[in-house]
């Protein structure tokens, strides 16, 4: 019999029982789907942080603090302070640049607006390169103007726009809550990374915000005090030997010994790390759902086709009595289960593709359809169809003739 | 000169079950069948008609014995070489029709044509030659109709059809009357005989001796073993 035959009559007996073939296919489409669309998400939160991670810029040493809340006051002791970022620049090898951050938020005015609440953050000279920001126009503020506590700022591409529209900024004047500065550059624009609106923020020495702007109460106990100091590494080569220098040079600096440090020193590759495996993890967990859901719906195959073998016993007794093989008989089989999980696979590979999309847009999370997800799932469900098909097909194929012509 | 014989047999035997429950359904049964005979076959129920009827169909392989079919020896022949002699060599045609339900005339009669390996034949031929089949049986009308749509005898015929579409050297009917009312049953044998005058070799089983009367032998089983054969004095027409 000819393989456009044997797929006829398979096809065939599907279309008899549509809603039963449709039940039974059930189980391969939800696995199917799930793959799909558990690996769009999946994918698309990597994707995310990698663009998050990368924007941080290559080659970056984090060293964060710890601190220990403190007496009466409630004033913390020990940590990380604003000279030890210097301290770092000038005494460890191999450092490309220093960046520490302060955040807060002000009313910032020019001639022609007044915006609230925009966030400022206060930063060190090598910012840019470290944090990979790219000046359009004018310049960064260098290291002589955070020292002495310059008023000037850096603008951010939209909120040069909102502030200042068509008119040139370099040079102008703006005030952010009571206090005057010059605009002496902007930025190009960023876009968000990961939910952090680079282009609306405005730019200045860290030395201005922790004077004037850090205001609230847990910044004003802070003091000097800083969280977070991003290191670049000049080389990828150099990373442990910089790594060491900073944790030798700030237990030497808190006068602490290296097991009781105050801060902790980590890598961008930590991070990279971290992520990977919960990405892994992830992943696994993934199979696992996406393999027994497989498994459900080749066992839903398997029983779908025993009772279909039973029902046409009496056909599978015709066929073989006019000349059917028992190759026949299976192949016809295992056509129909075949065909029962690709049709599945095929819908489920529809309801996947179509189900990351409108998760993603309801939800408003990333998704991305990853190609391998779906002939990876397609291709499951080929097996699964094939491997508990096998056994029904068998089944009808090793019937004795007499007896199935017998049956009623 | 004597005619080739299509049917040789030598002490079939057909046991069932074991210990106690043994029992033989054939019990050395010897026959021969020549090329273009009508020959029926009778006896009690339980004598071992069908079960002899089966090994002849090449449905089942005897526990010992030997059979040869147009000379050759099938009793030692495997399940795919068996189904490709079911395909060529016999037609069988049931008491109770078997034909595919929800499934027209023609594609009925098609079906022994899609079993067949030995022949390259395209869709055109396959619907050609199956449509002369159902022709020759009087249905030339009746070709898209699915077997619920048809009655008794005309499901018979369209069994007669696909027994013959492969032209094969025998034509096996296991009471191919037996569900029919008097009247479809005499067209059926009228059919039958129209067959043998074109020189078909046809075995039957039959309850009738009316019917087994108007063949050329009767073999006459009991208790699985051949008891007699009667010449019922008609010649074989070639
Ligand atoms: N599969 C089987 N297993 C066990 N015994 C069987 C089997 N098939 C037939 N027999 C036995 O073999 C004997 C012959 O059966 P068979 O069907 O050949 O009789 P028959 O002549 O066709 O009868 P009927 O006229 O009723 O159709 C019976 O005793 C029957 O019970
Ligand atoms: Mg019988």
């Amino acid at each position: 019999m000819k393989s456009t035959e044997v797929f006829n009559i398979a096809w065939a007996a599907i279309l008899k029982n549509k809603v039963r073939s449709l039940l039974t296919m059930l189980g391969i489409i939800i696995g199917v789907a799930a793959v799909i669309v558990m690996v769009a998400i999946s994918a698309g939160t990597e994707a995310t942080i990698n663009e998050e991670i990368n924007s941080l810029g290559a080659n970056l040493v984090f060293v964060q603090s710890s601190f220990t809340r403190g007496g009466a006051g409630g004033a913390p002791e020990g940590g990380l302070v604003y000279d030890d970022a210097a301290a770092i620049a000038e005494g460890v090898d191999g450092v490309g640049g220093v960046v520490v951050e302060q955040t807060a938020s002000e009313t910032v005015k020019s001639s022609s607006a007044v915006l609230d609440g925009i966030s400022l953050l206060g930063s060190t000279s090598d910012f840019p390169s470290v944090r990979d920001m790219n000046i359009a126009d004018g310049r960064y503020f260098n290291e002589l103007e955070v020292d002495r506590k310059q008023k000037v700022a850096v603008l951010g591409a939209s909120l040069a726009e909102e502030l200042f529209g068509d008119s040139d900024p370099i040079g102008q004047d703006i005030t952010v809550g009571t206090t005057r500065l010059v605009v002496i550059g902007i930025f190009e624009e960023k876009g968000l990374v990961g939910d952090v609106d680079y282009d609306s923020r405005l730019y200045m020495p860290i030395t201005v915000v922790l004077d004037k702007f850090a205001q609230s109460q847990f910044a004003r106990i802070m003091g000097d005090r800083v969280r977070l100091i991003y290191v670049e590494v000049d080389d990828q080569e150099n990373l442990d030997n910089v790594i060491l220098q900073i944790e030798l040079l700030l237990a030497k600096r808190h006068d602490l010994p290296l097991e009781e440090a105050d801060f902790t020193v980590t890598t961008q590759q930590d991070i990279i790390g971290t992520q990977e495996a919960t990405t892994a993890a992830f992943r696994s967990l993934l199979a696992w759902v996406a393999g027994v859901s497989l498994i459900v719906g080749g066992i839903g195959i398997m029983n779908i086709m025993l009772v279909s073998v039973t029902e046409r016993t009496r056909e599978i007794g015709i066929r073989q009595s006019i000349g059917a093989t028992p190759s026949d008989i299976r192949w016809q089989f295992l056509t129909e289960a075949l065909l029962l999980s690709l049709v599945g696979g095929l819908i489920g590979v529809i309801v996947g593709v179509s189900g990351a999309w409108i998760f993603g847009s309801v939800s408003g999370m990333r998704t991305v359809v990853v190609t391998s997800s779906i002939i990876l799932a397609f291709g499951s469900a080929a097996l699964v169809g094939a491997f508990f098909g096998y056994y029904p097909a068998n089944k009808a194929a090793e019937l004795d003739p007499i007896e199935a012509l017998r049956h009623e | 000169m004597a005619a080739r014989a299509i049917i040789e047999t030598k002490t079939l035997t057909q046991i069932y079950g074991m210990g106690d429950a043994r029992v033989a359904a054939l019990d050395g049964v010897s026959i021969s069948v020549h090329e273009g005979e009508f020959v029926a076959i009778m006896g009690p129920s339980g004598s071992g008609k069908s079960t002899l009827m089966n090994i002849l169909g090449c449905l089942s392989r005897p526990t010992s014995g030997e059979y040869f079919l147009d000379n050759e020896d099938v009793s030692g022949l495997d399940k795919v070489e068996l189904a490709a002699i079911r395909n060529k060599k016999i037609g069988y045609i049931f008491q109770s029709y078997n034909l595919l339900s929800r499934t027209t005339a023609l594609d009925n009669v098609i079906l022994p044509l899609q079993y067949d390996r030995t022949t390259e034949r395209t869709k055109e031929e396959r619907e050609e030659v199956a449509t002369k089949a159902l022709g020759m049986v009087g249905l030339a009308d009746r070709m898209q109709h699915q077997p619920q749509e048809l009655s008794g005898g005309q499901q018979q015929r369209v069994a007669i059809a696909r027994a013959l579409v492969n032209e094969p050297v025998l034509i096996m009917a296991d009471e191919p009357t037996g569900n029919l009312d008097s009247k479809s049953g005499a067209e059926i044998m009228e059919l039958l005989h129209d067959l043998h005058n074109e020189g078909a070799t046809i075995v039957m089983v039959t309850h009738s001796s009316e019917i087994a009367s108007h063949t050329q032998r009767t073999i006459h089983l009991r208790d699985g073993k051949l008891d007699k054969v009667i010449s019922n004095g008609k010649k074989a027409k070639k």
